[in-house]
């Protein structure tokens, strides 16, 4: 919108930004993304008291202009370009008032930018209990700009800022802290003058990050690297010099207008309860306990809402067959349409509870106690202490998991958390497991107690958990990272969960999920009815004529005979066809064409497979009747060897080829969403299939 | 003495680095040259370990803190 006053929120991760976002903007927000880079930016509007709205710009927490994750380089990009969409009229830089001296080191950065700043000072209570008295009329002269106190959380001073934001200046008032020609003379002048830069700042952090930033054409960034060898420039070093000035001025300023109460030192509360959590033995007691907690919430809270919402589309798509008149065009947006919405609506349950309980966690700061107490064994098999919770959450479903991991900052962690997490065995895979094994194994008990079906269960899981850890290992080894690894991370203090931003977040990371995966989702689900549904005219025709034939109706009762013609076109359909294709591929393993059809209509989905086998076993497939299509499963046979198809080996073999192969597009789209780009749900599906056939091969042959 | 030296409750003032990118890192988290550090404790498998510096605390493994070269 033309004339519209853009307002950047900069700050430190936990001063309670996103709060204070929230306050400024309520409901009035969406998320979108940077231009040409690939972080989320959450947009949203708030009405000034002069009657101008300001679009409030969150940019993501840092500590420092210089970036430490992908995330963080935003905020240079955007405060420096000018052409750039999101740059600011106005930052606000919202600094905790607990912690000054090392919020206000992100504050003299930003105002070397010289952009009009205004500080917004949260906090100010646990200051004041920390025995810290903050002059702000002398603090805001010294640096000569707008200072608000302000407790975002109790919405307090928040009509303040406003007022201060409307009456900024468009030109920055605010004084200068550090020499900043003297950190690289000469060097700056020269990048200045040839690229056309006015601020001795700005031109100083486009020397250290030239390589990175978008806005800067590649002549432009060998040009500086030029400069640099000219100038003999260490970025490291100049950094280091930068870092103890920019301390040295914040120093002399907190000087005369910080006081810090002497004696007044009591052991923090925070203190007290970290005694606890992070004790040698009750800290992961008290985690398992929380993890445990979670599981159990995800797979009871969500059973009710999931079936209403199932129920919802049972009931919608037997409204439109019987509103809309039959044929092509309804089985498409029944069939096709309706059932893959279905499919990723039914998840929202699942994802709504993860993301609550993650939010809760990280909300209230024990969710970096969980980082610290795991660091150390995590990091043994190339993972961080952050993948605990992604990899229990893919115990459950790997879509929200996968979504949880942007907290990591080390993009190799992440990355290896994101590949791994969906070989944790997920809440999808549950039925087929129970199918096939109440398929081989007898219902017995050993030693009297010990169910022998629920110890293979129990396998399986170990199996999954194990996996994910070998192969997180091997990835550790392959990927290559020019990252160096540390862990240098803020132990915040504990606080009450915020239940509005908890709301907010659930909101956010739903309608992402649904938005974005959704249409992947979506298209497949149409392209796999297709195949379902359509084949070889000759051989559909040849199907219709046979269930036309007057003899054949005689025959078998309305209700037998629909499932049998059911049954007959799929056989039929070019899925049908496809997966007598892929049967000689498939054999080694131990299955038919038909458990091929199940393994082409489970892409999109595992949990299709039962659906599927009732389907081709020409059985009703509501739950039901599970029961039937266990016995015809147990019954059946090779038409032409008469050897029973679902045999210790082959059954085990499937289980194995479930638990390690990629059928879930959901996941595949939240990973391509997540590192955008196609290659690593590539790689993903690849090795994930490549894992599941060589297993499986294996499983089969030494078992047949 | 190095950080990692100490054992939970004990401090020390920082002196200087002995790793000059680690020390950009550590330094823009406050942790500079004449600032008091407090050991508050250990993850319970020894690392990382708990910090107090310039009035929060700071969580960074035993490699970090090797780096950091304390006043004797």
């Amino acid at each position: 919108m033309a004339g519209e006053l853009k307002v950047a929120l900069v700050g430190n991760p936990n001063t309670g930004k996103s709060t204070l976002f929230n306050a400024l903007t309520g409901l009035n927000q969406r998320v979108g993304n940077f231009p040409g880079v690939t972080v989320d930016k959450k947009v949203g509007a708030c009405k000034l008291p002069d009657g101008r709205t300001a679009q409030i710009i969150d940019l993501p927490g840092t500590y420092s202009l210089y970036p430490k994750s992908k995330d963080e380089s935003i905020v240079f990009e955007v405060l420096a370009d000018r052409n750039n969409t999101a740059h600011p009229d106005i930052v606000v830089i919202l600094a905790d008032a607990s912690n000054l001296k090392r919020n206000l080191l992100l504050y003299t950065q930003v105002a070397d930018l010289k952009v009009p700043v205004v500080i917004a000072l949260n906090m100010m209570d646990l200051a004041r209990k920390a025995g810290t008295e903050i002059d702000i009329d002398a603090l805001s002269a010294k640096l000569g700009i707008q200072i608000i106190p302000i407790a975002a959380r109790q919405h307090e001073n928040i009509d303040k800022l406003k007022e201060a934001i409307a009456f900024t200046s468009s030109i920055p008032l605010q004084l200068d802290t550090i020499e900043v020609e003297s950190l690289a003379p000469g060097l700056i002048s020269k990048i200045k003058n040839e690229l056309l830069v006015d601020k001795p700042y700005t031109a100083l952090q486009m020397a250290h990050q030239h390589e990175n930033l978008h806005f800067l054409t590649s002549q432009q960034s060998d040009r500086i690297e030029e400069l640099e060898q000219e100038f003999s420039f260490h970025s490291q070093k100049a950094q280091a010099a930068e870092t103890i000035a920019r301390f040295n001025f914040i120093n002399d300023v907190l000087f005369d207008t910080v006081k810090h109460r002497d004696g007044a030192f009591e052991e923090t509360l925070s203190n007290r309860i970290d005694k606890v959590l992070t004790h040698k033995v009750w800290g992961f007691i008290i985690f398992f306990g929380i993890l445990f907690l979670i599981f159990q919430s995800i797979f009871a809270w969500s059973e009710y809402p999931m079936s209403l919402i199932e129920e919802l589309f049972i009931w919608l798509g037997s409204t439109a067959h019987s509103l809309m008149p039959p044929g092509v065009f309804t089985d498409l947006v029944v069939d096709g349409i309706l059932a893959g919405l279905s499919g990723v609506l039914v998840f929202i349950p699942q994802i709504a509870i993860l993301f609550a309980f993650i939010a809760i966690l990280e909300d209230t700061g024990y969710m970096s106690r969980v980082t610290f107490m795991m660091d150390k064994i995590m990091r043994k098999v190339g993972l961080s202490g952050k993948s605990v919770v992604p990899l229990i959450g893919g115990l459950a479903c790997a879509v929200p998991s996968i979504m949880s991991t942007r907290n990591i900052e080390n993009w190799k962690d992440r990355l290896i958390t994101i590949m791994v997490t969906p070989l944790v065995s997920c809440s999808a895979r549950l039925p087929i497991y129970t199918l096939l094994i109440s398929l081989i194994v007898p219902d017995k008990k050993v030693f009297g107690v010990i169910n022998m079906a629920g110890l293979v269960l129990m396998a399986m899981y170990i199996l999954s958990i194990v996996s994910a850890i070998v192969v997180a290992w091997v990835m550790k080894l392959i990927i290559k990272s020019r990252e160096r690894g540390y862990f240098i991370m803020e132990l915040p203090v504990y606080r009450l969960p915020r239940w509005s931003n908890i709301g907010l977040t659930v909101v956010e990371k739903v309608k992402a999920f649904v938005f974005q995966a959704g249409k992947v989702i979506i298209a497949i689900s149409i392209i796999l009815w297709v195949l379902a549904s359509y084949g070889p005219a000759a051989k559909m025709d040849a199907v219709e004529a046979k269930y036309n034939s007057p003899e054949v109706k005689a025959q078998y009762s309305g209700a037998e005979l629909d499932r049998m013609k059911s049954s007959d076109k799929l056989e039929n359909s070019y899925a049908g066809v496809l997966g007598k294709a892929i049967e000689p591929a498939i054999k080694p393993l131990g299955y038919d064409w038909k458990i091929g059809i199940a393994l082409i209509t489970s892409f999109a989905a595992r949990e299709v497979f039962v659906g599927t086998m009732a389907t081709i076993y020409s059985v009703d497939a509501d739950d039901s009747h599970v029961e039937s299509v266990r016995e015809k499963m147990k019954n059946a046979r090779n038409p032409e060897t008469g050897a029973l198809v679902f045999t210790v080996a082959s059954a085990f073999s499937l289980m194995v080829f479930y638990a390690f192969a990629m059928q879930c597009m959901s996941t595949l789209a939240v990973v391509y969403r997540e590192t955008k780009s196609w290659k690593w749900p590539i790689i993903q599906f690849v090795y994930m299939g490549v894992l599941a056939y060589v297993a499986s091969l294996i499983v089969y042959q030494l078992l047949k | 003495m190095k950080l990692s030296q100490l054992i939970p409750g004990q401090s020390g003032i920082i002196k200087e680095f002995t790793d000059l990118e680690m020390s950009v890192k550590l330094m823009e988290m406050g942790c500079l040259p004449g600032e008091k550090i407090i050991v508050e404790r250990f993850a319970p498998l020894g690392d990382p370990i708990a910090i107090t510096v310039s009035g929060y605390q700071l969580s960074l493994r035993k490699q970090e803190a090797s780096t950091i070269i304390l006043h004797s």
